[in-house]
Parts: structure tokens; C-alpha cells; sequence
């Protein structure tokens, strides 16, 4: 592989064809790198011309309904929100605890090797997989006998904390990493013992970008709908879900079912509540970003 | 400090220890979990359908009668529309990662990365409706036999999804291509494009076929665009201006048809997702071994 044949002796000594051929390679990559940037500027202009026309206030506050102008999403957003903090419960401080130990304690034997090759490859499992885990273990196996789990919120928030665990752990494990070798010295010269130094100086310093890395996983949670209809089905909510034992649905599924049915209107509510979904993941993003930014800054001062 | 609290300090750290241990341990499990799932239930259904007729048959009608269990056409409809979305989602992205790596400025790569990195977390569902309402009824004034559901639209938007995922994997095999490989190059007389095509793709090769491949195995998995876009009729047939079923979008036609659990239609949706969880893992494994095997030490 470090064997790399001679340039020359395949160029054409034409140095005019060589500029020309160089000059039009050129535009064929800047065209190619447009058409990424192109393609998501007419989605997002396809998705506003087509859903504000749809979104006002009551959109926002009604329940779902058969006639596309008293259509609203309110069940969903609730859903969403409900969904992601309570996924954020239950992933963080398994994702976060992971990450300390493979960061701090896991001495370099086989077990260790194996958790992280799994961690990897966990993360390219397809997102249907870990719905049709979760419809099998949490809504059937552990929801059938006296009606434990079944279609709950518990259940799909259960799920998507097994799909984002692995961009947690990764996230975090970056962030543990990050801090300098220098604090748990001078922790350690202080006296301390690892718990302390690991409770005291590693986490506190890692906290931005833990969270930041807990942001990004929760807003790739909430824009997922393929496992949460595993777990909930396309439920007709004219409810909003008031404890985590109740069934539920989110902004991607009703917008699912706003897409699949065949009436213009329909497609305009779908394209609304899009705008909804992409507003809140961009929400989001900016406040991981502006995380980002301000911790960089404060530890170079 | 007094040794009984030293003693409690040093049980706190030898519970969190374990604690920590166990949560690394949750990964394992989940693994564990995925499999013992598809198998347990996937066992249930070759008692009744034999592996041979499963793997090999070439109609799908678990629903309707007659009842035939051949999982062909969900492969290949699959396959029809990963090979659409990668001729879309390889050159271009290859090429992206080129022209970001060898001929963009510093700060044009600063504003169109967070851009691609916008696309890539753009949620599928947004694609699928993107795909339907747009894309199809564009394509539709080229191609006057395409049908409402089709693979075509579908794969399509499917390789835009998957430009970002292989043009920054590409890209960073690219940048960690040594500097002096490229000064070299230039000192021979070589241009631009002769240094980007024939020495840092090439050096970078390990790297960019790993990004093809785990960008592929992604295709392989996706499910809520094509569920929306591609349609829900199972056939072997290549033409991509007809509708095709993925064994994605199939899982999700029967989950949301509440099979009773246990039967054998419930129990197809496993045996599929088995199929799918080893293409996607065989993809992700191979991407991995390549990135290692092939990595170019300098």
C-alpha cells in the first residue's frame, strides 16, 4: 500500500490541456459540493412555502383531528417533550457512568476491548432494530401479564435510551478525555482519592461538553420515528399523557401520519409540523453550539 | 481527617467503581438483548417456515393468501434502493470531501461543514415527505410512467442523506494524508487535480471505502423515508420507477398492524429484522477492518 505509482509517466506533457482539464475538475467538485448545500436549502424553502400557511397558534394547542383545519399537534409536542426529558433521565447517568469507566477505571484486558468494539458497532445498529427490541422486551414481555409496560411512554423512552447510549457514552468519554492530565495530578497531590478526584475535578470540568454531547443525542432521540411506532403504533391522541405510564405519540409519527394520507391538506399540516420539529431541534443545537463555544473560551483563559 | 470517615471515603469508591462498571455493562446487555430477541422470535418462525424457502424464495405474501414467505423481494428491494442512493451519495460526496480537503479556504470550510452537518441531522421523516411531495412530482414531468410510490425519488433523496456521513469520513482520511506526500507532488510539476486524484485518494483509499461502506450499511437500515416514499408492494423487479417494499418499510407495515403476538406474522417481522441486523453488522464490521487493516501508518 506505500508503493504509489510514478506521476509523471501517465501525464500528459500538454501543459494548456492540463490547465483546462484542472480548471473544469474544479468546477465539477465545487457543483458537487453544492448539491448537498442546494438540496437542504430548497427542502427548508419547500417546507416553509408549503406548512406557514398552516402553523398559527391553534395548530399548536389542538388535539389531532379528521378535518385537516382543526388538525393540531398538541399531543405530539407534549409527547416529545415528555419523551426526550424522560430518555435523558434514563440515558444520561448510564451513558455518563459508562464513560467514566472506560475512561478512568477499565484496565486494558479483553473485557474492556470488547465493551468498546460493541459501543461502535451498537451505534450502526439500525434505529427499527432497537424498536423491534423494545417492542418484544419492554411492551410485550415485560407489558403483557399485568399490564406493566405495554405502549407507555416508560416503553419508548426506555427504547430510545438504548439507541442513543452509544453517541452518550462516546460524547462523554470525548469529554472526560479532554481534561487535562494536569487537574487529577493536582487533585491526587492534594490528596485525594480517584472517586474524589474523578467527582471533584474530571466531572465538573467534562459537564459542557457532557452536555453537549447529551443535546445533540436527545435531539437525534426526538426527530427518530421508526422504533417509537414499534412501541406506540399510530395512536389516535385526543389526550395529552399526564404520567410516564400512559400511551403517547410524537411530532415525527403525527407527521407520519399527516404525510401518508393523500389529501393536499394534509400534506400542509405535514409540512407544519416539520417546521415545528425543525425549529426545535435547531433550538437545540444552538444551545449545544453556544455550550461549546463558551467552555472552549473558559479554558483558555 | 479521622479514619472512619477515610473508611467511608474509600467504600463510596469502591461502590461507584462497580456502579460504573455496570453502566459500561448496559451495552453488553443491549447487545445481548438485540440478539436473543431476533433469534427467540426469528426461531419461532423457522419452525414453521423453513430457512431454505425463507432465504431463497422469491414471493413475499405473509399477509395475504396464498401465504408465501420468500424474503428475496424485500432484499432486493433494498438493495435497488441503497445502489440509487450510493450512485447519488458516493461521487458527490467523494467529490465534496476533495474539494473541501485540497482546494477550499479555510473559512469556506468553515461555513459549508456546519451546513452538511445541518443535513445529516435533519430527521428521516422530513426526508420522506421531501421525497413524496417534491421530488416525485419533479421527476414525474421526466418520467411520465413513474409511479407515486417509487424507488426512484426514494434512493435519490436517500444519497443526499447520506452525502454528509460520506464526505466528512472521507474528508478525514484525506486531511490525515501528510503534507509532504502532496509538496512532493508539486515539486514534480503535478497541478491541483493531479495531487487530490492521484496521490491523496489513493493514499486516503482505506479510509474512503470505509466511509462508502458504513454510508451503505446506513442506506441498508433506513426505514421512515422509504416507508413514506417507496411504497408497500413487495416485488423482485428492477425497475425504479415502480414502487418496491425495503424489509425496513415492511417491519413497519406489520408493527403498525398489530399482528397478534406470536403468530406468524408477528414473528416475520423478526426473522426480517434478523436479515436486516446481520447485512448492517457484516457492512459495519468490514467498514471497521478495512479503516484498521489498511490504515496508512507515516
Amino acid at each position: 500500500m506505500n508503493e504509489y505509482k510514478p506521476v509523471a509517466g501517465s501525464v500528459s506533457p500538454n501543459r494548456k490541456r492540463r490547465k483546462i482539464i484542472g480548471t473544469s475538475v474544479y468546477f465539477v467538485f465545487l457543483i458537487s459540493t453544492l448539491v448537498g448545500i442546494v438540496s437542504l436549502g430548497v427542502l427548508i424553502f419547500d417546507v416553509l412555502d408549503k406548512g406557514i400557511p398552516w402553523l398559527n397558534w391553534q395548530f399548536l394547542t389542538d388535539y389531532p383531528s379528521r378535518k385537516p383545519e382543526e388538525a393540531g399537534l398538541y399531543s405530539a409536542l407534549i409527547g416529545t417533550i415528555w419523551l426526550m426529558f424522560m430518555t435523558a433521565l434514563l440515558t444520561v447517568p448510564i451513558g455518563v457512568g459508562a464513560a467514566i469507566y472506560l475512561e478512568e477505571y477499565a484496565p486494558r484486558n479483553f473485557f474492556t476491548k470488547v465493551i468498546e468494539i460493541n459501543v461502535s458497532n451498537l451505534a450502526g445498529v439500525p434505529s427499527i432494530v432497537y424498536g423491534l427490541l423494545g417492542m418484544s422486551l419492554f411492551v410485550y414481555y415485560l407489558g403483557s401479564s399485568e399490564q406493566f409496560l405495554g405502549r407507555t411512554l416508560l416503553a419508548g423512552a426506555l427504547t430510545l435510551a438504548l439507541l442513543v447510549l452509544p453517541i452518550v457514552i462516546m460524547a462523554s468519554r470525548e469529554a472526560i478525555r479532554a481534561v487535562p492530565d494536569s487537574y487529577r495530578q493536582g487533585a491526587y497531590a492534594m490528596g485525594a482519592d480517584k472517586w474524589q478526584v474523578i467527582k471533584g475535578v474530571v466531572l465538573p470540568s467534562a459537564l459542557p461538553g457532557i452536555l453537549t454531547g447529551t443535546i445533540l443525542a436527545m435531539s437525534r432521540a426526538i426527530g427518530e420515528a421508526a422504533p417509537v411506532i414499534a412501541i406506540s403504533a399510530l395512536v389516535y391522541m385526543t389526550f395529552i399523557p399526564a404520567h410516564p405510564m400512559e400511551r403517547f405519540t410524537v411530532l415525527p409519527i403525527q407527521i407520519y401520519n399527516w404525510v401518508a394520507r393523500p389529501q393536499e391538506e394534509f400534506r400542509g399540516l405535514a409540512a407544519a409540523g416539520i417546521i415545528v420539529l425543525l425549529a426545535i431541534l435547531l433550538t437545540m443545537n444552538a444551545i449545544a453550539v453556544v455550550l461549546r463555544n463558551k467552555y472552549q473560551t473558559r479554558s483558555e483563559e | 481527617m479521622d479514619s472512619r470517615r477515610k473508611f467511608w471515603i474509600r467504600v463510596e469508591g469502591s461502590i461507584v467503581k462497580w456502579l460504573f462498571m455496570a453502566c459500561a455493562s448496559v451495552s453488553i446487555l443491549t447487545t445481548i438483548g438485540i440478539l436473543v430477541t431476533l433469534l427467540y422470535q426469528g426461531y419461532g418462525f423457522f419452525n414453521e417456515v423453513s430457512p431454505w424457502e425463507f432465504l431463497t424464495g422469491t414471493r413475499w405474501t405473509p399477509i395475504l393468501k396464498p401465504r408465501s414467505y420468500g424474503v428475496l423481494p424485500l432484499v432486493s428491494g433494498t438493495l435497488l434502493v441503497t445502489v440509487i442512493a450510493a450512485m447519488v451519495a458516493l461521487p458527490v460526496g467523494l467529490m465534496t470531501a476533495i474539494f473541501l480537503s485540497e482546494y477550499a479556504a479555510d473559512n469556506v470550510r468553515r461555513i459549508i461543514k456546519p451546513i452538511l452537518e445541518i443535513l445529516a441531522g435533519i430527521p428521516t421523516v422530513v426526508y420522506g415527505y421531501f421525497a413524496l411531495t417534491f421530488v416525485t412530482p419533479l421527476l414525474q414531468n421526466i418520467f411520465n410512467d413513474l409511479l407515486v410510490f417509487n424507488a426512484l425519488s426514494a434512493g435519490i433523496v436517500m444519497g443526499v442523506m447520506i452525502i454528509p456521513m460520506v464526505s466528512s469520513l472521507s474528508e478525514d482520511a484525506m486531511i490525515s494524508v501528510p503534507r509532504n506526500l502532496r509538496e512532493a507532488a508539486y515539486a514534480l510539476g503535478a497541478t491541483r487535480y493531479e495531487v487530490s486524484l492521484r496521490v491523496v485518494v489513493p493514499a486516503a483509499l482505506s479510509g474512503i471505502i470505509a466511509a462508502f461502506i458504513i454510508a451503505i450499511s446506513r442506506a441498508i437500515g433506513e426505514t421512515m423515508l422509504v416507508t413514506i416514499a417507496a411504497g408497500a408492494t413487495p416485488r423482485m423487479a428492477l425497475n425504479p420507477l415502480e414502487g418496491v417494499q425495503t424489509m425496513t418499510a415492511y417491519i413497519v407495515q406489520l408493527s403498525l398492524g398489530e399482528a397478534p403476538v406470536g403468530s406468524l406474522e408477528y414473528n416475520t417481522i423478526f426473522a426480517v429484522g434478523l436479515v436486516l441486523f446481520c447485512m448492517t453488522l457484516l457492512m459495519n464490521l468490514l467498514g471497521f477492518w478495512i479503516v484498521r487493516r489498511f490504515r496508512e501508518a507515516y
